[in-house]
C-alpha cells in the first residue's frame, strides 16, 4: 500500500507531510510527558522488529497464498499509539530511503496511511474499548481483527483520495474503489488473524507486557458510548461522502478533480505564461487542456513506440524541434557525464 | 528466504557507498537534503502529459552518479525493481483516457503519453532518494534532520530502529531457517505456529531491548543523544544547493529540449 513519489502532486504530498509532522510532533510531546529513557531502546528496537517481520509469509489456510503482515496495529499493541505511531514513521522512512518503497515525497501520506488510521483511529476508538474489560481470548481475536480490518480500509480509501487529488493518473474514483477496497479487506483479515494469533500468545506468555502498554499509554476513559457515538458520526459522514461520489458522474468528477489539480500546477509567471499560450496556439492538437504545457511530448512518445514522426494534425516543424532538442539533451547529460568520468580518471590517474 | 538476506545486502551496498570520499560526498549532508527535496517537488510539480520537458532533470542523477563514483547496474537494477506498483497503476491510463492523438496512420490514446511521463518520473524520482542515502549514509542524514531541529527523540529512535533492522533481519531469518528445517516444502508459516514464532520473537525482541537500555547505561546514556559538533556549512555547500535548485527552476520555467530544437531546426532550415 506504499504510495509512490510519481503518482503525487507536490499539494498533495506537502500537505500529507503536514498532517504528519503535526501528529508525530503530538506524539513525540505525550511520550515525553511519561518518558521513561528506558523505552527509547524499546521502540528503535520493536520498530526494527517490525520490519524484518513484515518479510515473513504465513500461509493462508485452504489457499495457496500467503500473507504478511503491516504492522501498525501490531506497534500500537506493543508500545501504545503515540510510541507506535513515531515506530512506524521510522520503519517508512528507512523503506523510503534504501528500497525506494514509497518515496520521500509520498512519506507523508504513507505514514499518515498506515500508521495514523492504526495507531490513533483504530487503536484508541475500537481495540481499547474492547480489551478494556480485561484480556479473554475472545476479546483479543475480536478486537485484533476488527481494528486492523478497520484500520486497513481507511488507510486504502486514503490512497485512493490521495491519488485521484493529485491527478496523476486516469483512474476513475468508482473503479480506484472498488479495486483497492476489496483488494484490502483480504489483506486485512489475513493481517488481523496474524495480529490475534500473536497477541494471544504474548498475552498467555508475558501478559505484563501488555498490561504495562494498557496502563502507561492510558487515553483517560474511554467510554463505550462516547466511542459509539463517534464512530455513528463517522459512519455517516462517510457514507454521506461516498454517496456524493458514487451518484456523481465519475467521469465528471474526475475532469473537475484533474482541471483544479492541473490549474494548481501552473502557476507559472505571467511571461512565460505569454509565451508558453503563444507557442501552444501553434501546437493545437491538445484542445481540451488550455492549462497544459505547450510542447510536445508525442515526439518523445512516438519515438519511443512508433519511431514514426509524421504528424497529420500537428505543426511538424514544433514536433521536430521536440524530437530533436530532447534527444540532443539526453545525450548533452551523457557527454557531461562521461566527459566528468574521463576528468576524473585522467586525473587519477595522475594522482597516482 | 532470499528477500531476507536481498535486504540486508541492499542496506549493506547503500552503507558501504555512503562511506565513499567524493567531492559529492563531502558536500554537508543539509545541502544535500534540502536539494533532493526541491528536486523531488520540481519533477512532481511537472504536468501529467510531460515528457520532453522531464529530461533536462536527467543531468542532476548523471553528474552525481559520475561525480561520485556510484555503480550504475546496481542503482538502476533498484530503479527497475521500484516500478512495478507504477507501472501497474499507469497502464491504465491508456484505457481511461479516451482522448486519442494519431502518430504515422495510428490512433493511440492519450493515456500512453501520461503513462511515459509517469514511467519517467519514477524513474527520476526513485533515483534521487536512492542517490540521497548513497552519497550521504544514515548518520550524517539524521544530523542534518537534527540541524533541522526534528526533535531527538524521533531521531535517537529511527536511528536505533536503522541498527536493529540488520540484527533483527539475522534472529528472522534463523527462526524461518529453524522453522523450515522441521517443516519441509511449506511456503509459508503455518497458522498454527503463528502466534507462536511472532510472539517469540516479540518476546526475544523486548529482552534485546533490556540488554540494549542496559548497555547503554552502562555506557552513561542519560536520554541525551549527543553527535558531537554539527559540520559547518561552507560557501560550497550553498553553492551546490543555490546553483542546482536555479537549474531545476529553469528547466521546470522553460521547456529547455524545446528550446535547443527550435533553435537547431532553425539554424538548419
Amino acid at each position: 500500500m506504499h504510495m509512490a513519489d510519481a503518482l503525487i502532486s507536490p499539494v498533495v504530498g506537502g500537505t500529507m507531510w503536514a498532517a504528519t509532522a503535526g501528529v508525530a510532533a503530538y506524539s513525540i510531546k505525550k511520550i515525553q510527558n511519561d518518558l521513561d529513557e528506558k523505552k527509547i531502546p524499546l521502540m528503535g528496537v520493536t520498530a526494527a522488529f517490525v520490519f524484518a517481520a513484515q518479510m515473513i509469509n504465513f500461509t493462508i489456510p485452504g489457499t495457496g497464498s500467503s500473507g504478511h503482515i503491516g504492522g501498525g496495529m501490531l506497534l500500537a499493541i506493543l508500545l501504545g499509539p503515540y510510541a507506535g505511531f513515531l515506530a512506524m514513521a521510522s520503519i517508512l522512512l528507512i523503506q523510503a530511503l534504501f528500497f525506494a518503497d514509497g518515496g520521500l515525497l509520498a512519506l507523508g501520506c504513507n505514514i499518515f496511511n498506515l500508521g495514523f488510521y492504526t495507531c490513533f483511529i483504530a487503536y484508541p476508538l475500537i481495540y481499547k474499548p474492547i480489551i478494556a474489560k480485561g484480556y479473554t481470548p475472545k476479546r483479543i481475536f475480536g478486537a485484533s481483527l476488527l481494528a486492523v480490518v478497520i484500520g486497513l480500509q481507511l488507510g486504502a480509501f486514503s490512497v485512493v483520495l490521495e491519488t485521484l487529488l493529485s491527478g496523476k493518473t486516469e483512474l476513475p474514483f468508482s473503479t480506484f474503489v472498488l479495486l483497492m477496497q476489496p483488494i484490502h479487506l483480504a489483506i486485512g483479515v489475513v493481517e488481523g488473524l496474524i495480529v490475534a494469533a500473536v497477541v494471544s500468545f504474548v498475552w498467555k506468555e508475558r501478559p505484563e507486557i501488555l498490561e504495562k502498554v494498557a496502563m502507561g499509554e492510558s487515553l483517560g476513559k474511554v467510554s463505550i458510548k462516547r466511542v459509539s457515538v463517534v464512530l455513528a458520526v463517522a459512519a455517516i459522514v462517510t457514507g454521506g461522502v461516498l454517496s456524493w461520489f458514487a451518484s456523481a458522474n465519475p467521469d465528471g468528477l474526475e475532469w473537475s478533480i484533474f482541471k483544479t489539480a492541473g490549474v494548481e500546477e501552473l502557476e507559472a509567471p505571467d511571461g512565460i505564461h505569454q509565451t508558453m499560450a503563444e507557442i501552444q496556439s501553434k501546437v493545437a492538437f491538445l484542445p481540451d487542456y488550455s492549462f497544459k504545457a505547450p510542447e510536445d511530448e508525442n515526439p518523445a512518445s512516438a519515438d519511443e513506440s512508433e519511431g514514426s514522426a509524421s504528424w497529420p494534425d500537428v505543426n511538424s516543424g514544433t514536433s521536430v524541434s521536440g524530437l530533436v532538442g530532447g534527444g540532443l539533451t539526453l545525450a548533452l547529460a551523457t557527454i557531461i557525464g562521461f566527459a566528468v568520468s574521463m576528468f576524473k580518471k585522467r586525473k587519477h590517474n595522475q594522482t597516482a | 528466504m532470499s528477500n531476507i538476506e536481498n535486504t540486508t545486502f541492499d542496506m549493506r551496498v547503500l552503507d558501504n557507498l555512503a562511506s565513499k570520499e567524493t567531492v559529492i560526498h563531502r558536500i554537508h549532508p543539509l545541502a544535500k537534503l534540502l536539494t533532493t527535496v526541491i528536486y523531488l517537488t520540481v519533477v512532481a510539480s511537472f504536468d501529467r502529459y510531460e515528457i520532453t520537458g522531464l529530461l533536462p532533470l536527467f543531468l542532476f542523477p548523471v553528474l552525481v552518479i559520475t561525480l561520485a563514483e556510484l555503480p550504475v547496474k546496481h542503482l538502476m537494477k533498484k530503479m527497475l525493481l521500484a516500478a512495478p506498483f507504477v507501472l501497474g497503476i499507469g497502464i491504465l491510463n491508456p484505457v481511461f483516457d479516451h482522448q486519442v492523438f494519431v502518430v504515422g496512420g495510428l490512433t493511440l490514446s492519450k493515456g500512453w503519453i501520461t503513462f511515459f511521463s509517469l514511467v519517467l518520473k519514477s524513474g527520476l524520482m526513485v533515483l534521487a532518494a536512492l542517490l540521497l542515502i548513497a552519497t550521504t549514509g544514515m548518520d550524517k542524514l539524521v544530523s542534518a534532520l537534527r540541524m533541522l531541529k526534528v526533535p531527538k527523540l524521533f531521531v535517537l529512535q529511527l536511528l536505533l530502529t536503522y541498527r536493529y533492522i540488520a540484527v533483527l533481519l539475522e534472529e528472522v531469518s534463523l527462526i524461518w531457517r529453524a522453522y523450515s528445517l522441521r517443516a519441509p516444502q511449506q511456503k509459508g508459516i503455518h497458522h498454527k505456529a503463528w502466534g507462536s514464532l511472532i510472539g517469540q520473537l516479540i518476546l526475544r525482541t523486548f529482552e534485546r531491548a533490556q540488554r540494549v537500555y542496559q548497555a547503554m547505561c552502562l555506557r552513561g546514556f542519560t536520554g541525551e543523544y549527543n553527535t558531537g559538533e554539527h559540520a559547518r556549512i561552507t560557501v560550497g555547500d550553498i553553492v551546490y544547493l543555490v546553483a542546482w535548485s536555479l537549474f531545476f527552476i529553469l528547466a521546470r520555467v522553460y521547456n529547455i529540449p524545446m528550446i535547443i530544437g527550435s533553435l537547431l531546426t532553425g539554424v538548419v532550415k
